[in-house]
């Protein structure tokens, strides 16, 4: 094998062996104290795993529509919350079984994503931002309104009555993480063939030069929508694991502070890597979770007011961080380890976010 | 006919708030091309320090009252100003940086106003006459809603003159048209975009107040809620213009007190409906200029 072939074949033997450690988490007894509340194999940490995968998941379909795509959309966690409500009210007034279940509330979640997708996209870029945003507020408030339906803001639980006994309460978790994981490796392969296709680098091309690619007699607009249907169907299929991993569903799964929270994964992940989204993922979710914890600890209550009130609002720290990421780092963690390789083997690099505003500007400059 | 009264002026007063959070964004995004997403903590901020001045100084008076709508102004035009020298500046033409900061910014705001003002909402009572009605055409409307118009027509007004009359107005008014002529004639617009932000801080601060008064209570999530009606506001108006913004402000803000009146509440959800058919048959806005 030469050195060559052996880089090519180096990430998914990586990609493989990850997954393979993950599927058998469960099984080990492995401590890690300050990450995980337990041993890995216990309830509570194999939870915590879980919804650190479907968030990745989540994630991993954002990064579809800014890393792919470059549309920056803040109604992403509309689809996310399709899946979920959707699911859970098809098991709650409906006697249909899961799995038909699950594929009826994919299909909602990529029917809402096709319709308010090809509004959306009448605009783009900024505009665009802000039409995703008051479509996905709209459905929040559908949610929040429509509480004999929905639960309003007490959320809605699952109702297990149809669901096969191995996913459901504390002692099945195990079965749950494996869910969860599964979708998680679905939301990838899906993404990565997205990503590898002609309509993947259509839409990258686009995010580049829409222009150009017009000129061409391509069909941006098409490529962009399925591209974002796709991205859909995979936040909703996220949101479904949300919904059984969590045994209901709140309010806060259609909100925008989910979209932003999204947001924050894959740029601090960085944007335009799959992997990037995953860390990024996992990274907050854990962070969340742990500055929680430190919120409500003894040491921070100790403090003076000017030290205790920042630090025990999880998301004032999450937020800062965002901000000196997205100033000191655009590219994320996978980005700046990417520009670093990079450098080694003596190329060039610029972060995604960069090459769609030069994108942005050289677009103005054509219309001016 | 005293109830399409009531309907048709209590919406001119919504739409006034409205206008007075959509001015800033839609002067912003005309400039800079920047989505602002901490206007709305902006809002929230001036709202909530002007509780804290009213409550020193007599909610109650009137003095009170006008010193708490000055401070929101202050407040606001700071904080705003403050964030665009410190977040903004640095990351100068990279409008998707410069969105994603402000975002990481409201993030972060609105869990320290949770951290020092609590979660839950906290109330004002302000001086008595808001409280009371006044009977036009047999129709008893709210007094707040007449502060509300007066105050966004007074907002409106300055933001005008100081755009026509001034030399920053000017320079401001040409970036809108052209910013690399502007640039390319040796004037640095980068001033201009301060006091951009500025400006729109104090209307996005007195309307802070003054929303506060309206609710009669003050959250840390005042902000987020307001900010995305005066999305849609600027979208449906067309971004980066005023007048845009604010006919679209009272178009949206009266269809949806009808909707809530007439149509069994689902005021919200025929904005979003409305802002939907602008888009398909009129993607710019009413008076955007062609993208």
């Amino acid at each position: 094998m030469t050195p060559h072939t052996w880089r090519r074949f180096l990430p998914a033997g990586i990609g493989i062996l990850l997954v393979v450690v993950a599927a058998l988490l469960p099984l080990l007894n492995l401590s890690l104290p300050g990450i995980l509340p337990g041993p890995t194999y216990s309830p509570g940490s194999l939870a915590l795993l879980s919804l650190c995968m479907v968030f990745a998941a989540l994630a991993l379909s954002y990064n579809l529509l800014l890393g792919s795509a470059g549309m920056l959309s803040f109604g992403h966690a509309l689809y996310f919350g399709a899946g979920a409500y959707g699911l859970g009210i098809i098991l709650e007034m409906s006697g249909v079984p899961l799995w038909p279940g699950v594929f009826l509330a994919l299909l909602g979640g990529l029917a809402i994503a096709l319709a308010t997708g090809a509004v959306a996209m009448r605009v783009s870029g900024i505009p665009f931002a802000m039409v995703t945003l008051a479509f996905a507020q709209a459905g929040s408030l559908l949610v929040r309104r429509n509480a004999q339906v929905t639960g309003g803001e007490e959320g809605l639980s699952l109702n297990t009555t149809h669901v096969p006994d191995f996913v459901v309460g504390v002692v099945n978790t195990r079965n749950l993480y494996w869910l969860c994981l599964a979708v998680l490796v679905i939301v990838y392969l899906v993404a990565l063939w997205v990503d590898r296709s002609a309509l993947g680098h259509l839409a990258r091309a686009t995010a580049e030069n829409d222009l150009r690619v017009r000129v061409l007699g391509l069909r941006p607009y098409v490529a962009k929508l399925i591209l974002f249907v796709i991205a859909g169907g995979m936040a909703a299929l996220a949101g479904v694991a949300y919904l059984l991993l969590q045994s209901g569903t709140v309010p806060r799964a259609v909100s925008a502070d989910l979209t932003i929270t999204v947001l924050v994964m894959v740029v601090l992940g960085g944007a335009g890597f799959r992997w990037g989204a995953i860390v990024g993922g996992v990274l907050y979710t854990l962070l969340d979770q742990r500055l929680t914890v430190l919120a409500g600890s003894d040491a921070i209550a100790a403090l003076p007011d000017v030290l205790r009130i920042p630090l025990s609002e999880p998301l004032f720290l999450l937020g800062v961080l965002f901000i000196l990421v997205v100033m000191f780092l655009p590219g994320g963690i996978a980005g700046t380890v990417d520009a670093a390789l990079r450098r080694r083997r003596g190329r060039r690099s610029r972060t995604l976010l960069t090459q769609l505003d030069d994108a942005d500007l050289e677009a103005e400059e054509v219309r001016s | 006919m005293s109830g399409i009264v009531l309907v048709l002026v209590t919406g001119m007063g919504l739409g006034a708030l409205y206008f007075l959070v959509a001015s800033g964004l839609s002067l912003i995004y005309g400039l800079m091309h920047v989505l602002n997403f901490a206007h709305g903590a902006f809002l929230t901020l001036s709202a909530l320090i002007g509780w804290e001045v009213a409550q020193r100084a007599g909610a109650g008076t009137w003095g009170g009252f006008a010193l708490s709508v000055a401070v929101g102004a202050v407040v606001g035009a700071a904080f705003a100003a403050a964030t665009e020298l410190v977040l903004i500046r640095p990351l100068y033409e990279r409008h998707i940086e410069q969105v994603l900061v402000t975002v990481g910014l409201s993030f972060a705001a609105v869990a320290l106003f949770e951290g020092i003002w609590g979660t839950d909402a906290v109330t004002i009572a302000g001086p008595a006459w808001l409280k009371g009605t006044t009977s036009v055409l047999g129709a008893h409307i709210p007094n707040v809603y007449w502060l509300l118009m007066v105050s966004a027509l007074v907002v409106l007004a300055a933001i005008v003159l100081f755009l026509r009359k001034t030399r920053y107005g000017m320079i401001i008014r040409a970036g809108v048209e052209n910013r690399s002529m502007v640039t390319a004639l040796g004037i640095d617009v980068r001033r201009s975009f301060t006091i951009v932000f500025a400006i729109g801080g104090a209307a996005a601060g007195i309307g802070g107040v003054l929303a506060m008064h309206w609710y009669t209570f003050v959250s840390a999530h005042m902000g987020a809620s307001l900010l995305i009606f005066a999305f849609i506001v600027t979208v449906i108006g067309g971004l980066g213009s005023l007048t845009g913004a604010a006919i679209a402000s009272v178009l949206v803000a009266v269809l949806q007190q009808f909707a809530n009146t007439y149509l069994g509440g689902t005021g919200d959800l025929i904005v979003v409906v409305l802002l939907a058919v602008v888009l398909l048959v009129r993607p710019r806005g009413l008076l955007g200029r062609t993208a």
